[in-house]
């Protein structure tokens, strides 16, 4: 359903300032959505006064930075700090992506800080990711055969053939292009989204999968796949630089080539 | 812990939307737009069927400051459509999804907007 104004029990209210130490001298203000699931109010946007010259360069490094010593409650996911594990998925500065990848002096003016967009808020900047994952399960994302394993090896796959999978395994769903999708917004309940036609395509593409029919079969519904209208928000924020729109397109593409 | 209630993140309000989506957007309004615009034109030629005195009447307001307006915003509605659409046939191909020819095509199409518009008023 298209709802462009959120819940009244969504709706951001004005938050505390944390002020910079005295005597910083290269000050930038983040502004922090927060939202504490204990205190039933609605969320908030805090703001913090960083200084910048003694925090690291990237936007989680102020996050860090903040939780370590101004507010300890803040409430976020990290691990690797590298841009491999997909955790810091978040909105900075008006697009989805890494906090770990994005460094602080891209942003101009004030930083806004925001959980991924449409998602359920578990607490501060954690979404509640229960539906992608549940949608990515659906789409059943490892290799299904039906022909017996070679008895000496592996199933082998020629370089060419390995080529095809390059742009679509190296996504590491951190969700960034599927919670940036109107349609996924609007439709997110029975349209599939774009990470996770990604991961169908990846497995499409598979030369040594042999259920591409039955994964294409899946597929072909006016939401699950066809609620994409290119819109390109996917591939314009996707932190890896890879293609949802792409990928989807090949699908589309491989349903049509079957059909004539 | 309360699973219930939960606040839903803040989407179009904070989301910055690149110039791909606004192209994206615009068809769909445009879209919606030109349907709307066929009504308007259809009471034209309506107007032209039912006799000269009310085909008259109608031409007054057609050639009024709101009715060239209106036709004005019909042409732009029109051409952004096509070229855009135009857009839509090249991806169905599975052609020019990378950011850099979207754009491209994005330029494309709204140049060959501001152009046939112009060449449709001059002409």
């Amino acid at each position: 359903m298209v709802e462009f104004a959120l819940p009244a029990n969504s709706r951001v209210q004005p938050g505390k300032s944390h002020k910079a130490p005295a005597g910083a001298k290269n000050v930038k203000v983040f502004k922090i959505y927060r939202y504490d699931p204990d205190s039933g109010a609605n969320p908030r946007l805090d703001s913090y006064e960083i200084d910048l010259d003694a925090c690291g360069p990237m936007v989680l490094d102020a996050l860090l930075k903040i939780k370590n010593e101004i507010d300890s409650s803040l409430t976020f996911r990290r691990s690797c700090r590298e841009g491999i594990c997909g955790s810091c998925a978040m909105n900075i500065d008006g697009t989805n992506t890494l906090a770990c990848l994005k460094p602080i002096e891209d942003i101009k003016g004030e930083a806004a800080i925001y959980p991924l967009p449409h998602m359920p808020v578990v607490k501060d900047l954690i979404p509640d990711l229960t539906l992608p994952y549940a949608q990515l399960a659906s789409v059943k994302p490892w290799m299904q055969t039906q022909s017996p394993t070679p008895p000496d090896g592996e199933r082998l796959q020629s370089p060419e053939e390995r080529e095809k999978l390059d742009g679509l395994w190296e996504c590491i769903l951190c969700f960034c292009c599927q919670t940036s999708c109107p349609s996924y917004w609007w439709n997110g309940d029975r349209y599939l989204g774009p990470a996770v036609l990604l991961q169908a395509a990846r497995w499409i593409h598979d030369s040594r999968d042999e259920m591409t029919g039955e994964r294409l079969d899946a597929l072909e519904d006016s939401f699950k796949l066809y609620r994409c209208h290119t819109i390109m928000n996917c591939t314009k924020t996707c932190p890896k630089g890879l293609n949802p729109a792409k990928a989807i397109g090949s699908i589309k593409q491989k349903l049509l080539e079957r059909s004539v | 812990m309360t699973t219930r209630n939960r606040p839903l993140s803040p989407h179009l309000q904070i989301y910055r939307l690149p110039l791909l989506a606004l192209m994206s957007i615009t068809h769909r309004i445009t879209g919606v737009g030109l349907v709307i615009g066929l009504l308007g034109l259809a009471w034209w030629l309506c107007a032209a069927a039912s006799g000269p005195e009310s085909f008259a009447a109608a031409q007054g307001i057609i050639g009024g400051f709101f009715g060239k307006l209106f036709l004005f915003g019909f042409t732009v509605a029109l051409f952004f459509h096509l070229c855009h659409g135009v857009r839509h046939l090249i991806w169905d191909t599975g052609k020019g999804f990378e950011l850099d020819k979207a754009y491209l095509s994005a330029r494309i199409a709204l140049g060959a907007t501001a152009i046939l518009t112009v060449l449709a008023w001059i002409i």
